[in-house]
């Protein structure tokens, strides 16, 4: 069995948000690149199944839908243990585009068992996952949290509102993960990062697809107004603030 | 042509962001004189089925069948489809919840519809589409604009108004074509009951590392209840165990919205404002004067939480009584 992780590459989470002249991109400049958080963890969690798997999960691959400046982040999958990648070369437009270019990667190569991340943490799209699902008329399972793999059986545990859900679901299908997939994304050794070097990179044109959607312009959220600060003597205060002022309590 | 909600319930009762998503799909009806027709899954009565009335929903299609508790999302995206053939729709409005984001995309590819997810206002066009969203985890807001000939939407719970616009209640019974126990199979269910939701909770108060040790949590609990508040924490306060992982709010926890969000303990780092910069009002409870939740907050006391809040419990206590 083969497992395909879905790969962003994305802004650092600690990047300062700026936009061009027009407000139609992003300032890349200065800006570090790295794997979507929600990737990196399911792509640790993958590379454990793997490990724990007894041989009955042969490779696990990752995919990115971006040009040839994205094949930093996509080394350093292979650098962490992914055993080889696809590039489809094109700009990731939009979730509809991306998850239709990444369902060509999985009906031709035969993965039955597919990670996404609960959204990209720039974009918050919380998309690509399913849609690729629908794509492949697969289940899809979303907001997973704990993926085992006990005796080659699935089972998956899914948040629900105020709780948790154990699923069992047989393969193919694709999995939507989010915190507690894994704990701590695994850090790439100098030995992987060598590696990573001669692994193969397998680099495939789009598919054409409609647009379904366009995007205008950004904005940026309107200036906070400055902080009112209370004496810590005097809570009454705050209760007034909250209830005539704000008029939240 | 139709607008259709898909609304939530949880314990028998309707999700409080299903009557925002009903509100929502009013706002649109009323801009292009399309007719609102609500889609609740579950074993509701008609009592509380009917609240979708009051909001505006002028048809109830209730699918109330045992088989239909799997929450498959293949299965409720063909559901879906089907509900929209039979209503001729071309506009789907979801809550940008889990339960929203597990079919909403699915259903957008199988109806060839454009998708806008994580929505926090009403629509800046209503011909083409066109919405603003919220993205680099609530750092912009991006406007988009739907191409296709249907929409399907994602609104973020607590971001919307909720209006009453009462209509007759006219409810229809539905048993679908399709099966609604799909591939995935559920073993096994492990929910808290009771408690509030804390992606509804219109107050919400929260801790962080700087309380120390979960053997603290007893003042915030008790601030908590006095508010009649959810209760979060910061993402170190979970990953230490000293509170549940259902708390953690941030880029990597829950988004929430609230009305009012109390910080108590926690110092502002961008990935936990991530989390909660929908919130209307933040209130910060920091020792460090120069902690950056000072710069999101629109109320703060610079002290020592151990000190404040036990105060402030007891100055809320004297504003309810
Ligand atoms: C990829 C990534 C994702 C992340 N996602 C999240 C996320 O989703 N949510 C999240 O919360 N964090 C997240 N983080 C972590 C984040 O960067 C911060 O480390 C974290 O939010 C800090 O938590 P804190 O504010 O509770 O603790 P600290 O930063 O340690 O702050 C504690 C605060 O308590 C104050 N304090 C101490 N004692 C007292 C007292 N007696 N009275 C009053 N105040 C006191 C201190 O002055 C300080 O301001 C993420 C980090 C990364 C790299």
């Amino acid at each position: 069995m083969k497992i395909l992780v879905c790969l962003g590459n994305v802004p650092d989470t600690t990047t300062k948000i700026r936009f061009d002249g027009e407000m139609k991109n992003l300032a890349t400049e200065g800006v570090q690149w790295v794997i979507n958080p929600w990737d990196e963890l399911a792509l640790t969690r993958a590379l454990e199944i793997k490990e724990g798997s007894g041989g009955k999960i042969e490779k696990v691959s990752v995919v990115n839908v971006g040009k040839a400046d994205a094949e930093p982040t996509i080394r350093k999958a292979l650098a962490i243990g992914a055993d080889d990648a696809y590039r489809i070369d094109a700009d990731p437009s939009d979730a509809y585009f991306i998850a239709a270019q990444i369902a060509e990667v999985v009906k031709n190569n035969n993965f039955e068992i597919i990670f996404a991340g609960k959204e990209s943490s720039d974009f918050n799209g919380s998309a690509v996952g399913s849609m690729l699902a629908e794509f492949l008329d697969i289940p899809s399972v979303s907001a997973v949290s704990a993926f085992d793999f006990p005796d080659g059986k699935v089972v998956l545990k899914r948040d629900i509102d105020g709780g948790k859900e154990t699923i069992g679901i047989d393969t193919p299908f694709v999995t939507i993960v989010q915190k507690g997939i894994s704990i701590n994304p695994r850090i790439p050794a100098m030995r992987g990062i060598m590696m990573a070097r001669t692994k193969p990179i397998n680099v495939s044109q789009p598919v054409a697809v409609d647009t379904l959607v366009e995007y205008e312009t950004f904005e940026l959220p309107e200036a906070k107004a400055e902080c009112k600060m209370v004496d810590p003597e005097n809570t009454d205060a705050l209760v007034d603030l909250l209830h005539n002022e704000a008029k939240v309590i | 042509m139709s607008i259709i909600v898909f609304t939530e319930n949880r314990g028998g009762k309707l999700k409080k962001s299903s009557f925002e998503a009903i509100s929502y799909a009013m706002n649109i009806a009323e801009n292009t004189s399309k007719p609102v027709v609500a889609v609740s899954v579950g074993e509701l009565g008609d009592d509380e089925l009917s609240a979708l009335a009051k909001y505006g929903a002028a048809k109830i299609v209730s699918v109330n069948d045992p088989a239909w508790k799997s929450n498959d999302s293949q299965a409720y995206t063909k559901l879906m489809a089907e509900i929209a053939e039979k209503e001729n729709a071309d506009t789907f409005i979801f809550s940008h919840s889990n339960e929203g984001k597990a079919i909403a995309p699915r259903l957008a590819v199988k109806l060839k519809a454009g998708l806008i997810t994580n929505i926090t206002g009403v629509p800046a066009n209503f011909s083409p589409l066109t919405i603003k969203r919220k993205t680099y985890n609530g750092s912009a807001f991006q406007l988009m604009k739907i191409k296709a000939d249907k929409a399907v939407l994602t609104i973020n719970p607590n971001s919307c108004d909720v209006v009453e616009k009462p209509v007759d209640v006219n409810i229809e019974k539905f048993s679908p074509s399709v099966a609604g126990d799909g591939a995935t199979k559920v073993e096994n269910v492990d929910v808290v009951t009771g408690k509030i939701l804390l992606t509804e909770a219109p107050i919400v108060v929260s801790g962080g590392r700087g309380l120390k040790s979960g053997d603290n949590w007893g003042m915030i609990e008790q601030l908590g209840e006095v508010l009649g508040a959810g209760l979060a924490c910061s993402r170190p306060v979970s990953d230490e165990g000293w509170r549940s992982h259902e708390e953690h709010v941030g880029q990597t926890g829950k988004i929430i919205a609230p009305d009012l969000y109390i910080a108590v303990g926690i110092s502002g780092a961008i990935q936990h404002i991530g989390g909660v910069s929908g919130a209307k009002v933040l209130v910060a409870i920091d020792k460090d004067k120069e902690a950056p939740i000072f710069k999101y907050a629109d109320y703060g006391i610079i002290g020592d939480a151990f000190e404040v809040v036990p105060r402030l419990i007891e100055s809320l206590q004297k504003f309810k009584a």
